[in-house]
């Protein structure tokens, strides 16, 4: 039986997952959970606990935890599907997959931390990767969740292309655990590039630097990921067949300005993006937040980022802004609402989750009512 | 009297050119492609700003009177089917393009606006919309975004949803919403997400911000001919399974063959069982290398005829025939049903063959044309709607056909929509609880069910 225990004790929890495929969900799993929805008048989910400032700090708070529910169900290569339960750490699915060329081509983060597909399905992370393909929601397909009522819904399918019924799987992404806990989960994957390469530049300014990354998403290229970092540092990956590998390096040479360039290729490339995944650049003691944004936007909040000591690295063609923070959340949270963005605390002590401005509450409000009418579920953070 | 108080209050906003009430003006809009459902609004409007679609909502929600709101009326589900009584929303002269900026890539528009003028707009900038529904010369954004809408190109580049990055727009109860915003990412629950594909119950769009993409440098467009329908399924397989991602896939059997070739004469090898087309575009280093591996996989799948595409016209005219075989179908039968449902690929040859099985059964012609890269089938149900029972027939036949996609783990619907017609299928496809869940939601967001009454749930 999987213990209940209350959400103060576990901030920093990690748990180790057995390393196995299982085909059959048991259905005693799915009993208890209930028993214990039903038996708590606040419940909160617990993953893998890698993101802790998404971890779970009010005392009075009934955790459920999803380490019982881990194991690949079904996994189709010829169709590019598989179906795990959310407790699965990420580790494992990518293992899986992996023997079969095949990735999360959004490219999931705090893996090595253990990260789970629920944990990264319910915080919406997305790492570098998510520039060739798209985010963790162009890849979802269909979730079975228990909502506020004990009882397991299923929503999209298991296809790659389907319409029908209220999409309630994109819903859940980065819904924080606030309207159910998520039981199955149906993902779309795709071939892995078989080689790929990476170009490391330096800018005198951050300025110069955005300038070229704006130059380069006009482009017709197809990028595996494109990242600048505060300190004009530009990152842009290559993807595909070996041969063509050194033909696209060179034009993206061209396009890069006639600057010093170092070419990643191997391991140490593929380390390079391991790290970036980890946010192993994050000095200690800093918090972690997400913030989307858009190019033009980060001139202004870089400049406000760098009065405060920060560190900072605009990935996914500087569509999301991950934010190494040395100072109190509620100054960030002041700095973002006066932008006009909003952020996710991802890494740090846990407190207040969603920072700055927020959009369309109202109408989460109407779905929360629908699928958690008792207010069960607490949000992470 | 009600009735006359709002139709009072419509006039109020609406000029009487713009409020539509008699029958002539009205006929139109009975249905939209779903030519079997009808219905007689009572009456029509036509918004020129988003402010007079939100005082028409508030107007509807006060009087309890049902809405649609309708585009090009190009939904193949009865998507737009109006409601007795009730009124029409017709949105296509809300039709501004906005804002297009190329840095950001993004354009934002008015739901009026059609799928290819998102292209043309953006073509400019080296930009483009990658959603690319058949209908894309006609259809909207706004028809798009309520349905989720597809095309040929969802394997690489996905659907609808994955191209909107933000809306604006006013619930069933007159509330105005923002939901999302201009960058890829977001934060807390994927609420644009959520209001993609909800088949107009959500209320109406007023204003959308969509993604745009660079346009790919090169193509390479092949078009296979072969003796058997299991063989072009068959090799559809071994692309995928080689590691290949071409923008498309698709098959079409001869039946549709021959209606696209009566119709716009795009060269196809008339005899040819089952034809593939498959697209590879990209960078032209890629797509050059990907080419050499394509053609000889299917070099060696036996067809009899290969053709490439020697330029863009050509590649065109393959597409213009592909694109056009919806209608082009017409041109064989006074009548057809299209049917929507996806089976895993793996499935895709098998299916056909029962569907070929159960044509034969029903002595009823079906025409195939399908996604095949997706697994979504597109199964031309041919009848003749003058003969007594010949509807319900083939009804019963798409019906048939649905049953089986469920039954090998595929979906109703990959890209028209639950709609009017598709309704009495969703409980094959999700439990009760699943469809009290939804309900649930539906109730919350429109309690007097006044948005798009009578789409995918029954009454």
């Amino acid at each position: 039986m999987p213990r209940l225990t209350r959400c103060a004790s576990l901030t920093a929890a990690r748990f180790s997952f057995p390393n196995r495929i299982i085909t059959e969900m048991n259905t005693d799993i799915i009993e208890t959970l209930r028993a214990q929805i039903h038996g708590q008048k606040k419940v909160y989910v617990q993953g893998g606990g890698s993101k802790t400032a998404l971890a779970c700090a009010d005392g009075d708070v009934g955790q459920i935890s999803t380490a019982r529910l881990s194991g690949m169900l079904e996994y189709e290569p010829d169709e590019f599907t598989f179906t795990a339960l959310a407790g699965t750490p990420v580790s494992e699915v990518e293992h899986i997959l992996a023997e079969q060329n095949q990735y999360l081509p959004f490219d999931p983060v705090l893996v090595d931390s253990g990260a789970t597909l629920g944990g990264t399905l319910a915080a919406g992370l997305s790492g570098a990767g998510r520039y060739r393909y798209g985010g963790v929601r162009d890849f979802i397909l269909g979730v079975e969740f228990l909502d506020g009522m004990g009882e397991l819904v299923r929503s999209g399918g298991k296809v790659v292309k389907n319409a029908a019924g209220f999409d309630l799987p994109k819903f859940m992404v980065g819904s924080l655990g606030c309207f159910g806990a998520l039981v199955k989960l149906s993902f779309k994957v795709l071939p892995r590039p078989e080689s790929t390469a990476t170009l490391s530049t330096h800018y005198i300014s951050l300025v110069n630097g955005l300038e070229t990354l704006v130059r380069l998403t006009r482009q017709p290229l197809e990028l595996y990921a494109l990242e600048l970092d505060r300190e004009a540092h530009l990152l842009v990956r290559v993807g595909g067949g070996a041969e063509t590998i050194p033909a696209r390096l060179e034009r993206l040479k061209l396009l890069l300005g006639g600057v010093e360039v170092e070419t990643l290729e191997g391991e140490a490339e593929a380390e390079l993006w391991r790290g970036q995944r980890e946010f192993n650049w994050l000095p200690e003691g800093y918090g972690l937040v997400k913030v989307p944004l858009t190019p033009k936007r980060v001139a202004a909040l870089d400049s406000e980022l760098g009065k405060n000591g920060a560190k900072a690295v605009y990935g996914a063609g500087a569509n999301q802004a991950w934010i190494g923070w040395p100072g109190e959340t509620a100054d960030l949270d002041a700095l973002l609402s006066q932008q006009g963005l909003s952020g996710l605390r991802i890494l740090g002590y846990p407190e207040k989750a969603l920072l700055g401005v927020r959009a369309g509450e109202s109408f989460e409000q109407r779905i929360k009512q629908a699928l958690d009418p008792a207010n069960r579920y607490v949000c992470a953070g | 009297m009600e009735t006359d108080k709002f139709m009072n209050a419509l006039g109020q906003i609406y000029p009487p050119d713009r409020l539509l009430t008699r029958p002539a003006q009205l006929a139109p809009f009975e249905s939209d492609a779903l030519t079997t459902v009808r219905a007689r609004p009572k009456a029509v409007v036509i918004p020129l700003t988003q402010e007079e679609v939100v005082l028409t909502v508030r107007l509807c929600h006060e009087y309890n009177v049902p809405f649609v709101a309708r585009g090009s009326g190009t939904s193949l589900s009865g998507a737009s089917t109006p409601v007795d009584d009730g009124i029409v929303i017709a949105l296509n002269r809300l039709n501004r393009i906005l804002r297009v900026d190329a840095d950001e890539r993004i354009a934002v528009v008015e739901p009026g606006v059609i799928n290819l003028d998102v292209s043309k707009a953006a073509a400019p900038y080296g930009l483009y919309y990658a959603p690319d529904p058949s209908s894309q010369p006609i259809c909207t954004i706004g028809g798009n975004l309520a349905f989720n809408s597809g095309g040929a190109h969802c394997l690489k580049y996905g659907m609808t949803s994955n191209h909107v990055l933000g809306l604006k727009a006013v619930l069933p109860d007159g509330e105005v919403v923002e939901l999302g915003g201009e960058s890829l990412e977001s934060t807390g629950p994927d609420l644009v997400g959520m209001y993609v594909g909800s088949e107009g119950l959500f209320g109406v769009v007023l204003e959308v911000t969509l993604r745009l993409l660079p346009k790919p440098e090169a193509y390479k467009t092949v078009l296979a001919a072969y003796h058997s329908l299991e063989a072009a399924g068959d090799t559809v397989a071994k692309i995928v399974g080689a590691g290949l991602l071409p923008g498309a896939i698709e098959i079409m059997d001869n039946l549709a063959i021959q209606a696209a070739e009566a119709a716009v004469q795009a060269g196809y090898p008339g005899d040819a069982a089952a034809l593939l087309i498959v697209e590879l575009d990209g960078e032209a280093a890629s797509v050059e290398r990907d080419f050499i591996l394509l053609k000889e996989i299917i070099e060696a799948s036996g067809p009899y005829e290969i053709r490439i595409a020697k330029d863009d016209a050509d590649r065109m005219r393959i597409w213009k025939g592909r694109k056009s075989a919806f209608s082009a179908v017409g041109r064989l039968s006074p009548d057809y049903i299209v049917q929507d449902g996806v089976v895993p690929r793996g499935r895709l040859a098998h299916t056909l063959a029962e569907i070929q099985r159960l044509s034969a059964q029903y002595n009823i012609r079906v025409a195939n044309v399908f996604h095949a890269g997706d697994g979504n089938l597109h199964p031309l149900i041919l009848f003749d709607g003058r003969q007594s029972g010949s509807l319900q027939q083939a009804e019963k036949l798409a019906g048939d056909i649905l049953e089986l996609c469920v039954k090998y783990g595929g979906s109703i619907t990959g890209e028209h929509g639950i709609g009017v017609e598709k309704r009495e299928y969703l409980p094959i496809m999700f439990s009760e609880q699943d469809l009290d869940t939804q309900r649930a939601i539906y109730a919350q967001i429109d309690p007097l069910r006044i948005s798009n009454r009578g789409k995918v749930f029954l009454s």
